[in-house]
């Protein structure tokens, strides 16, 4: 198992693959915003929460794709699901890989973009506790959607359809434990519900994972 | 003893539903008909809303069926899984469209009367946005089902999808609820449907319900009806080929 996730991050780090790209999409998103908007401190300050959120959001969705498809591809998830190491392990790591490498970077820039969009001080915190609680839940759901559209020759389209209502929830709390924290307002219950979502998610949802993507190579 | 599991054979489904459509249908037009004509010309006008109260008549009963069709397709997902029945995959994508559409009715009547009365045609009121989320829900499902070629894995995923995307859309529910009290005061844009209504509205509603009810029985077995029709058609087109 420790082999495959290593095996992963090696893939997403080195073959010009999705690493830094979803970085770069926050970025940009995080520029483009304030062109669209304006550059005034009090508009920006409001939405902030909100955009860095949904950057976020986004910028997990644009690398969901590869988690199986180049494996779908060339064979080896054949090899994977009929390995010793049980299908929803796989998927569990496939997902901490993908987490590590599109999530786990988000966290880490996102105060950087925040700076831009002039977030209130008190919500740095915030910012990268509800992101670090919150992005597992992204790459679980999306690891569920991969799997659903793997075969698909063109599933990047439906795949966003698929995965980004069920990212509504994650958003909800997220952006409002920032906000909330902008406003120097108590964000136990939020924080609480969003954790809640991505324990539940982590739990439960590799199994949904794994049985779709055993449909998908039968 | 006649359990329903014998009607999960298409031939013994086929047989019923051929005279039991038409029966349903008729009932439906009918009963729809009286709701809404009775609604429409034979109550009163609200005190305070004026002849706007009346599209209250096409639009809960259409929000309920949006939220009934989803249960019915998660049910029948379940027996897809669990049982194997393949009649129970067809409805639940016979069943897909029609949700789809209650929801937008839902979603459109919601809009023209909100517009008189709240001085606005869209607002994130929870109600509204779980409604919202809902219909991009339905949109994820028939989009699964037209994606894919082949029907036993077609059938497959979106039954999981359908029990997972219920999680989930219940969850947004929730979260838009908690969302919204969270940033807005508690705007009480939604009035309870039938709480405190007068009987003058409320029968005819109720009528009206009932026939939307049948309105979506009947188009479900029809869909069905075609669903298997289209699948016997492939399977002779494949016996042609092999002979």
């Amino acid at each position: 198992m420790i082999a495959l996730l290593t095996r992963d991050l090696r893939l997403a780090l080195r073959a010009g693959g999705g690493f830094g790209l979803g970085l770069a999409f926050f970025l940009i998103l995080a520029v483009l915003v304030p062109l669209g908007v304006g550059p005034e401190t009090q508009t920006l300050a409001r939405i902030a929460p909100g955009i860095l959120w949904v950057g976020a959001l986004l910028a997990c969705l644009l690398s969901l794709d590869r988690i199986f498809a180049l494996d779908f591809e060339d064979g080896s998830l054949d090899l994977l699901a009929t390995a010793p190491v049980p299908l929803e392990a796989v998927v569990s790591i496939k997902a901490l890989a993908h987490w590590i490498t599109t999530g786990l970077p988000l966290v880490l820039v996102s105060p950087v973009l925040g700076l831009l969009l002039f977030l209130p001080g008190e919500s740095y915190g915030w910012l990268i506790v509800s992101l670090l609680v919150g992005t597992p839940a992204l790459s679980v759901i999306g690891t569920f959607g991969a799997a659903l559209t793997v075969g698909l020759k063109r599933g990047g389209l439906l795949l966003s359809l698929l995965v980004l209502p069920m990212y509504v929830p994650t958003l909800v709390f997220g952006a409002e434990v920032v906000s909330r924290g902008a406003q120097g307002l108590s964000i136990g219950t939020p924080l609480a519900l969003l954790a809640g979502i991505t324990a539940g998610a982590v739990a439960l949802l590799p199994f949904a994972s794994a049985l779709v993507l055993r449909i998908n190579l039968r | 003893m006649a359990s329903i599991w014998e009607y999960a054979n298409p031939l013994k489904f086929m047989r019923t539903t051929d005279w039991l459509l038409p029966v349903v249908a008729l009932a439906a037009v009918i009963v729809t008909a009286t709701g809404l004509i009775w609604g429409f010309f034979f109550t009163p006008d609200d005190f305070r809303q004026g002849a706007t109260v009346k599209i209250v008549f096409l639009h809960v009963p259409a929000a309920m069926m949006a939220i009934n069709a989803w249960v019915m397709m998660l049910v029948a997902s379940l027996v897809w899984l669990i049982r194997r029945h393949h009649v129970s995959a067809l409805a639940a994508k016979a069943a897909a469209p029609v949700g789809l559409i209650m929801t937008l009715i839902g979603l459109i009547t919601g809009a023209v009367w909100g517009q008189p009365m709240w001085g606005t045609w869209w607002a994130w009121d929870p109600r509204l946005t779980s409604f919202l989320i809902l219909f991009l829900f339905y949109l994820g499902y028939l989009a699964l089902w037209a994606a894919i070629d082949d029907p036993d894995t077609g059938a497959d995923l979106t039954a999981v999808l359908c029990l997972v995307g219920t999680v989930f859309a219940v969850l947004s529910r929730y979260a838009a609820i908690f969302w919204n009290q969270g940033l807005h005061q508690g705007a009480s844009l939604s009035v309870a449907p039938g709480t405190r209504m007068d009987w003058a509205y409320k029968a005819p509603l109720y009528v009206s319900m009932t026939g939307f009810g049948l309105i979506f029985l009947a188009l479900v077995l029809a869909g069905t009806r075609t669903e298997i029709r289209a699948r016997r058609m492939k399977a002779l087109v494949a016996r042609e080929r092999m002979a």
